[in-house]
């Protein structure tokens, strides 16, 4: 009886994180709406047709690469894009190693809940001392994908135009909802203060000399400042969001 | 017939690389001090996607309208506004900046 109680409660605390997710989640979704919607409106423009856009953001949901691919394969051939594609979202890789230790089951069931990991959701499910809360970040998955692929339809049928998207100022919705995350991630701790500065010189020193997806990468380097002091951040996220 | 390849091709080594933590690692643990890193990579990886988002490749789509946009969602943000809500001011501040500019 005590056991069926607690897995009971288990289940409504992993349902309530989902919830919680999806409900932090709609913003950044709001987001990728916006930045679909011009990514459909440039595959439309590039002569990509109707499907294949869309079949893409539905598998791999990624502005980064689709935008990348998108971009390098008129001029540079499909090698280029390709690798170019994959370099900007290596941080996935770094990401994935991150998330592993809160993921459960074996290697396979944990590499197929790890991909629901999306930039916003990796810091959304980020419970602070380097613990995530695996529900929470797929919740906040669902409305970014949606946003995403009905994003792209939209952009597809209507293919507005980028001087339009220009003028009402669309270009500020990803990098606001980005400051958004970061102001919640920065309450956490001095540490995390640091860390985003750093990150951020990294990657503005890096623009200079490499593409945005490679600064983006060395960005993540700024972290290791928590090899060198020891003190775990003190806080944790549900702190702020109750 | 190349573009379905290259497209299936990005979003399969998208799958991978969301993977490839847990196919390497497995069940095994990491270290306290890996740890620690982890717990800063969410705010140094926030704050990478911001510059790299108003910069763009070799900072050539730097905006100031878009910053001052951003600036003022940070704002409205701090002033304790819902996300959408604060995200909205900025569209409308850098949509009002570019509409008395030309």
């Amino acid at each position: 009886m005590r056991v069926s109680n607690l897995a009971s409660s288990s289940t409504r605390t992993t349902g309530g994180a989902f919830t919680d997710g999806v409900r932090l989640g709609t913003g950044p979704g709001a987001a990728t709406f916006v930045l679909g919607l011009a990514y459909g409106a440039a595959a439309s423009a590039a002569g990509w047709g109707g499907a294949l856009p869309l079949v893409f953001s539905m598998l791999a949901c990624s502005g980064s690469a689709q935008f990348t691919l998108l971009a390098v394969l008129p001029a540079g051939g499909a090698v280029a894009a390709v690798a170019a594609a994959v370099l900007i979202n290596a941080r996935y890789a770094v990401m994935s190693v991150a998330l592993n230790d809160s993921l459960r089951g074996g290697r396979l069931r944990r590499a197929l809940q790890a991909q629901a990991l999306l930039d916003a959701s990796f810091a959304v499910g980020h419970r602070g001392e380097g613990r995530f809360d695996v529900a929470r970040l797929a919740g906040a998955s669902i409305p970014q994908w949606a946003g995403w692929v009905s994003g792209t339809a939209v952009g597809l049928a209507a293919a507005p135009s980028a001087q339009l998207m220009h003028a009402f100022g669309a270009d500020v919705v990803f990098p606001a909802f980005f400051l958004m995350l970061a102001l919640d991630e920065l309450r956490k701790s001095r540490q995390a203060i640091a860390a985003a500065i750093l990150g951020a010189s990294i990657a503005a020193a890096l623009l200079f000399v490499t593409s945005p997806g490679n600064a983006l990468l060395g960005a993540t380097a700024a972290a290791l400042i928590g090899a060198v002091h020891g003190r775990r951040p003190q806080r944790s996220v549900h702190e702020g969001h109750p | 017939m190349t573009l379905w390849l290259s497209v299936f091709a990005v979003t399969a080594a998208n799958w991978v690389m969301k993977a490839s933590g847990p196919l390497a690692l497995g069940e095994r643990r990491l270290p306290p001090r890996a740890v620690n890193v982890i717990s800063l990579m969410a705010s140094a990886l926030l704050a990478g996607l911001i510059i790299t988002n108003l910069g763009g490749a070799g900072w050539s789509d730097l905006d100031w309208q878009q910053v001052l946009g951003v600036g003022t969602a940070g704002l409205a943000r701090a002033l304790k506004a819902p996300m959408l809500l604060a995200v909205g001011c900025g569209m409308a501040a850098t949509a009002l900046l570019r509409h008395l500019l030309t």
